[in-house]
């Protein structure tokens, strides 16, 4: 049975956790002096061989994604912080950075340090004040105890750190689409190579990293990587937040090995709410194909997922039971994917557009069974055929969904509308 | 309304507009701190908000309204003091956003994007807000508002048009205007980030639960052939 690993959560219990002070007392900036001691190439293969994946979504090994970085090139060089959590059911970052600002700062520093850089950006969705006050706090404390700032800690490393909050746009959760919002235009993404590791932010060479996987780098500095090899999985080794949502007895966030079953994960959390059943669930975020209850025992690291059929994305689990209509959900996802289309690759503005029509018209009863086949090939003309990934990401729910429940869709046809109460899924109206 | 600052406001805003574009390699990337720092005055962004953008970048103000229009923060017309979001996106919808959003836009009389008459408070429908274990979730001026359900929502709102104190799940202990949450989102600071809870319940489940049955990641240095976080049962 695998079990819980509190790391970056370990002290959030603490009233001070978000403070200095309180991050301190539980060694606390012990990882950046350490760093500071080492080669800045050192610490680059030791987040190598300790197989951190990006924790962001996508999983790209961190440590290669910094030994990218050109080495001829006379550019400044730059590290962002992807803080623009915004995938519909992840919901860890902004936690992390509610409880535990530090880690998150303290993790800049390091990484910073170990690829060259002199100024970072930590880029916050806006639409968490308190976040950005914690942030833009903790950046100060930090300044002040010259853990970032001038001659870090007398090492002669200097180090800026901005906290810049976006302005409400899902896509600039895309990395090229936040460098380009970083630098004061609409957030859309660009045509990939190069990457942004050979010309990123203002065309220099940057690093995009997520919030959790820069926070678990001063920790493996720390305690080195055979510590985190210790737990997970061969290739997707360490540990991760998996935050239970929705139709579950205890929704929360559950930090645990990578490689942990929904199963166990459901066991911990007290199961899914009384009185009902899993129906589905995302493994990763809206943008992963949904599970069902065949995927329970699935381990839930970056291999075993994908071989399944979905992806590990974000480890956002939204747990949904009997009483949801699959096809009220999926239209509701799509909605939000055409709303937050940035609009420039035709197949994801329009298909996006379409695929809302198609699902209103089901809802509404006035849909037919060749919409089925409409919506999947619309699907087949998004997936893989825009500049990012969100065209892929809409057409996931979709795919899926049509895939384990394609009778329900059915139903809406036969039974002339949506064949579901749609109060019996709310928190209230749930009660067996 | 002038499509121009006056002189005053003008001077008091160069001043700020010269510490934010301060922080950048590039003065544009100031852009997006300097819309919500003209929001912060008037509490939209207006054609004078525009102007003085691109006044202090050297842009058109083409350009800046370019970006204005792709970002939903950027609001074009006036909302209420109190700008109250529903989460309506599928997870909250389902755990009950769309009731809420629904007794929200009766009770007031107000549709999406819209604000009451005593412009106290306007509503709208946002999406994902990255606090799904708090479902359903509320925002008003972009602090979180947990575990809400159509009375709880009614409740708040009601308080807000009557001037009470309203404070929020996770976050200050009181509720800002709409105008001073722009100021903060450009980056400057208003001395009340150490208020308020550091988690609530839902963010300490899992670390809870470690406690209570002694678990926790391997110690350093004690790292062995077996994996640990696991127990018993073998790969």
């Amino acid at each position: 049975m695998t079990t819980l690993t509190p790391v970056l959560s370990a002290n959030w219990d603490r009233h001070d956790s978000f403070t200095l002070e309180g991050y301190r007392a539980d060694g606390g900036y012990e990882g950046l002096r350490t760093a500071l001691t080492m080669e800045p190439d050192t610490i680059v293969d030791l987040i190598k061989s300790s197989g951190l994946r990006g924790r962001g979504g996508a999983g790209f090994p961190t440590g290669m994604k910094w030994g990218f970085l050109p080495k001829d090139n006379p550019n400044p060089r730059y590290l962002v912080v992807n803080a623009d959590e915004s995938e519909p059911g992840t919901c860890k970052d902004v936690p992390l950075m509610l409880a535990n600002p530090h880690s998150l700062i303290e993790g800049v520093a390091v990484a910073a340090y170990a690829i060259r850089s002199h100024q970072a950006f930590i880029y916050v969705r806006g639409e968490v004040l308190h976040v950005i006050r914690r942030l833009k706090q903790a950046v100060e404390e930090a300044r002040e105890a010259n853990l970032i700032g001038p001659d870090v800690l007398g090492s002669g490393f200097d180090l800026d750190v901005v906290v810049h909050a976006g302005a409400g746009a899902y896509i600039c959760g895309e990395e090229t689409a936040l460098l380009d919002s970083l630098e004061g235009y609409r957030g859309q993404p660009r045509l990939k190579p190069p990457f942004p590791a050979v010309a990123g932010l203002y065309s220099s060479p940057t690093v995009v990293n997520n919030v959790e996987s820069i926070a678990s780098v001063p920790l493996i500095v720390r305690h080195g990587a055979e510590w985190f090899t210790a737990m997970g999985t061969e290739k997707s080794a360490g540990f991760g937040f998996f935050s239970l949502s929705g139709h579950v007895e205890r929704p929360g966030q559950y930090e645990a090995p990578l490689g942990v079953t929904l199963r166990e994960l459901l066991d911990m959390a007290g199961g899914v709410r009384a009185g009902h059943s899993l129906k589905f669930w995302t493994p990763g975020g809206s943008s992963t194909p949904i599970f069902t209850d065949e995927h329970l025992d699935t381990p839930l690291d970056f291999e075993s997922v994908s071989a399944a059929g979905s992806m590990l994305g974000t480890r956002a689990l939204q747990i949904f039971d009997e009483t949801t209509c699959v096809v009220h959900a999926v239209g509701r996802w799509i909605e939000f994917y055409a709303h937050e289309s940035c609009g420039k690759c035709t197949p994801c503005r329009e298909g996006n557009y379409w695929m809302v029509q198609v699902l209103d018209r089901l809802e509404r009863g006035e849909g037919t069974e060749a919409d089925l086949e409409k919506l999947l090939d619309i699907c087949d003309n998004l997936l893989g055929r825009a500049f990012c990934a969100l065209g892929d990401g809409a057409a996931s729910p979709v795919m899926s969904s049509i895939k384990y429940f394609r009778q329900e869709y059915i139903d809406h046809v036969t039974h002339g509308g949506c064949p579901f109460d749609h109060r019996k899924a709310t928190v209230w109206g749930g009660t067996a | 309304m002038s499509s121009t600052f006056s002189e005053e406001v003008r001077a008091r805003l160069e001043v700020d507009a010269k510490d934010v574009i301060a922080r950048y390699p590039q003065q544009r990337s100031a852009l997006l701190p300097l819309l919500h720092l003209v929001q912060a005055e008037e509490g939209y962004v207006s054609q004078a908000g525009i102007r003085f953008c691109a006044d202090q970048l050297g842009l058109t103000t083409a350009e800046v309204t370019a970006v204005v229009t792709f970002y939903t923060m950027y609001k074009r017309r006036p909302v209420g003091d109190y700008h109250v979001g529903v989460c309506t996106n599928t997870l909250c919808a389902i755990m009950g956003g769309d009731e809420i959003f629904a007794g929200l836009k009766e009770h007031l009389g107000v549709g999406n994007d819209e604000a009451t008459e005593d412009g106290r408070v306007s509503i709208e429908h946002v999406e994902c807000n990255a606090a799904c274990d708090f479902a359903p979730v509320v925002m008003v001026n972009w602090e979180f508002f947990d575990n809400q359900t159509p009375e709880s929502a009614k409740r708040l709102v009601d308080d807000l048009r009557l001037g009470k104190d309203v404070r929020p799940t996770r976050g200050p202990e009181g509720l800002c205007t709409f105008k001073e949450a722009g100021r903060l989102l450009a980056g400057f600071s208003d001395g009340h980030a150490g208020e308020g809870t550091q988690a609530g319940e839902p963010s300490l489940q899992g670390l809870r639960l470690a406690h209570e049955r002694g678990w926790a990641a391997p110690e350093p240095g004690a790292a062995s052939d077996r994996r640990t976080g696991d127990e018993g049962s073998a790969k």
